[in-house]
């Protein structure tokens, strides 16, 4: 017999949860009385809780482990809301067990109330309001599983303090198996649409594999990596993708989209059969759909129906998992007698390696290099050198991480940690605090700007607290350049609201108030030298303040609105 | 296009809220929405009728399947069925209008179900069309107040939505 709260514990240890991030308050206090008489459930103590949803967000992005956040109700809960909308854009697995204030109070605006359940309902793929307290066991076993399987997401499980309370026990099972009627995630794809989706793909000319966050999530990078190994075929990879592919390898030629490479976005638009793997031809991958890759047909591999065919009309569509999906195909490829047109794919691979040529960002610098200034590229090529290419890399929101999703060039996948799709400024040293607690052995490096890492500094506490060595990497151009550039290209330079005159903080200072290094880089030539100190301070908090180039834009880029693929800028001057 | 969506869902707290608030998020059109217990108490079925073209009906029905409530549902504009709406409407009744009111109801086979010296409370049921007809044919200016029930429907022949 338990209690309430102590079910909601048992239930985490019987679920194999090791973390949990979370704050106490008022209607959680009975869940934390339960934590505190446990040893097994560790709880990290974040300082505020939309910091806890990032951070359960970045454990389950680094791992295959379901991330957990524990909150108060009202504010406690509605400030998780922007991390679960966060996990919700990029379909990553999480569980935010809200307390919520007591049944008979529910509805009469008591004290820290709201509706957890209807404020968080446009940005969960699942949520429970318990009524009972012997409802916990089932319903925390049951919003893993709808986390965790087919499109991952967060779920919520909103708990009224009367429902943990301490005085009232009930019988305790955790149900080893959970099934439920009107939840059956798919599984394999229809085999007739895989046949004919080998043969377009066999009968193809100017092939190219478009791969997004599914196949990280899906845990197919190696199937990814061996279809197109067999086929010979290009792969580009979404801004949530890079990683399922090597960075390093021939056949990758780069991200595409809105800051994808010149070639990327080039061979795209020129393709005549795409096959799209776990990606959701999102609008910064499209520019304008009606002149999307004109010439190209499309086969679709999605778990969610609802995926295919939404903004781009699928010739093949799949509805299955990545993994069973792609391993049907491998297996197709290897039993028929059929080969690709080896001439037409050569003649394509030319094509690409001079579009390479021509404007490649990998084939050399496209940026100035001759100034003094730090330039925010380099900075990144001298963070992939300093991690030897092998570090977590999570980041916040701005042109630091597009320049970071194209410079650190990432040969594994769940090692790039962003927020792609909601694009949440002040993700980035929680998420990295979620990976460090998931990965105690890693090096996690946070790429940052001096406007994103100020929406969840606070989190520099946690760090310490929890010693979590993370490295901030802050390219401080000293404004919030992605708007900024905007702003030149569209707005004629009218630089609104984009500047912090000068009140911009010493990091330095502040890095050394919370206990933690503070390294401040203005000189080009001493970059290198200083990430790596940055880097042997092993056992700590790093934050380096890298002073690189204002007037820095992100290139390429799409030209929007009404743009195609093929039309990018490719520098302030130059344009496809 | 009209369509007609029948869901079978689970008969629990919050259900409909997720199916109104999906239409209401995702820009979608609901025109009526109608939604009771079945036979089996653990279910609900919600029938609503929506305008889309092809490509939005094939999103509406993908991310209402999405939903973790929703156990089944059906286009039934996508086969035969038959489609039903109640109506209960308040008419002024006075005079010579009276005859003429009952001879409306008449040729639409409805009911009038409530009287007094002033006022019928008329019943009729058939397809929304058919309501609005009436409406029509007893002219605006003698109704009084209009209550419809919204769309019910049901395939024909022997095809079911169940479990």
């Amino acid at each position: 017999m338990l209690s309430g709260g102590d079910m909601v514990i048992r239930a985490l240890q019987d679920e194999g949860i090791e973390h949990v991030f979370g704050y106490p308050g008022g209607a959680a206090l009975h869940i934390y009385d339960a934590i505190f008489r446990q040893d097994i459930v560790k709880h990290i103590l974040v300082r505020h809780e939309q910091a806890a949803a990032h951070a359960a967000d970045g454990y389950s992005r680094a791992t295959d482990r379901v991330g957990t956040v524990l909150v108060t109700s009202g504010p406690g809960a509605t400030n998780t809301i922007t991390g679960i909308a966060t996990a919700y854009t990029d379909s990553i697995p999480m569980v935010v067990i809200s307390a919520q204030v007591a049944t008979d109070k529910i509805g009469e605006d008591a004290f820290q109330e709201t509706d957890m359940v209807g404020v968080s309902r446009p940005v969960v793929k699942h949520s429970f309001l318990i009524k009972h307290a012997s409802e916990i066991p089932l319903a925390i076993k049951q919003a893993y599983y709808i986390a965790s399987t087919g499109r991952p997401g967060p779920v919520v499980v909103d708990i009224p303090k009367d429902c943990t309370d301490p005085a009232h026990k009930f019988e305790y099972e955790y149900p080893k198996k959970v099934k439920l009627r009107s939840y059956v995630p798919v599984d394999r794809g229809h085999s007739g649409q895989i046949k004919k989706a080998v043969q377009m793909l066999l009968d193809a000319k100017r092939p190219v594999i478009y791969a997004g966050g599914g196949v990280i999530q899906g845990g197919s990078s190696a199937l990814l990596v061996a279809l197109a190994k067999a086929l010979n075929y290009p792969v580009t990879n979404t801004l949530m993708g890079l990683g399922s592919f090597p960075a390093s390898d021939r056949q990758f030629i780069g991200m595409l989209g809105m800051h994808g490479t010149f070639e990327a976005n080039t061979t795209m638009h020129h393709a005549d059969v795409i096959l799209a793997v776990g990606a959701r031809f999102d609008d910064r991958v499209t520019n304008t759909p009606g002149k999307f890759c004109p010439s190209a047909k499309f086969i679709h591999i999605d778990i969610d129906p609802a995926s295919i065919s939404k903004t781009i009309t699928a010739d093949v569509p799949i509805v299955g998992a990545v993994d069973s999906v792609l391993t049907e195909m491998l297996a197709l490829l290897k039993d028929t007698k059929e080969s690709p047109d080896a001439e037409a794919i050569n003649d394509w691979w030319s094509q690409i390696n001079e579009w390479r040529a021509r404007h490649g960002i990998y084939t050399e610098s496209r940026y100035n290099t001759d100034g003094n200034m730090i330039m925010p590229q380099d900075a990144i090529k001298a963070l992939h050198e300093a991690t030897g290419g092998d570090a977590y890399v999570t980041s916040d929101v701005g042109q630091h991480q597009m320049f970071a999703a194209q410079y650190y060039l990432f040969d594994k996948p769940r090692r790039w940690i962003n927020s792609g799709g909601l694009g949440t400024m002040g993700f980035g040293i929680p998420a990295a605090m979620g990976v460090q607690m998931a990965e105690r052995d890693a090096v996690v490096a946070c790429v940052t700007g001096e406007g994103s890492v100020q929406m969840c500094i606070q989190e520099l506490s946690t760090l310490k607290q929890y010693n979590l060595p993370i490295k901030i990497i802050c390219l401080n151009n000293q404004a919030l350049g992605m708007v900024k550039q905007w702003q030149d290209m569209v707005y004629d330079g009218r630089y609104s609201e984009i500047h912090y005159e000068e009140s911009l903080p010493d990091f330095v200072k502040l890095a050394e108030a919370y206990g933690h290094v503070g390294i401040r880089v203005t000189k080009k030539e001493e970059l290198k030298a200083k990430m790596e100190e940055c880097f042997s301070l092993k056992d700590r908090v790093v934050f380096m303040d890298i002073m690189v180039d204002p007037s820095e834009h992100v290139y390429p880029m799409l030209v929007a609105p009404n743009g195609s693929m093929r039309d990018m800028w490719l520098s302030k001057t130059e344009r496809t | 296009m009209r369509r007609i969506i029948s869901v079978l869902m689970e008969n629990a707290p919050g259900a409909l809220s997720r199916v109104v608030g999906l239409f209401s998020q995702r820009g979608y059109n609901i025109e009526s929405l109608t939604v009771a217990p079945t036979e089996d108490d653990t279910l609900s079925r919600l029938t609503l009728t929506t305008i889309g073209n092809d490509h939005k009906i094939e999103q509406i029905t993908k991310n209402l399947n999405k939903l973790v409530d929703v156990v089944k549902l059906v286009d039934l504009t996508e086969g035969a069925h038959i489609e039903r709406e109640l109506m209960l409407i308040k008419v002024k009744a006075t005079g010579s209008l009276r005859a003429e009111i009952k001879r409306n109801v008449d040729i639409f086979r409805g009911q009038i179900v409530d009287v007094t010296s002033t006022v019928y409370t008329v019943q009729v049921t058939g397809t929304s069309d058919k309501l609005d007809a009436f409406v029509h044919a007893i002219g605006e200016a003698a109704v009084l107040e209009v209550v419809r029930s919204g769309v019910s429907g049901i395939g024909r022949g022997e095809k079911i939505l169940s479990l």
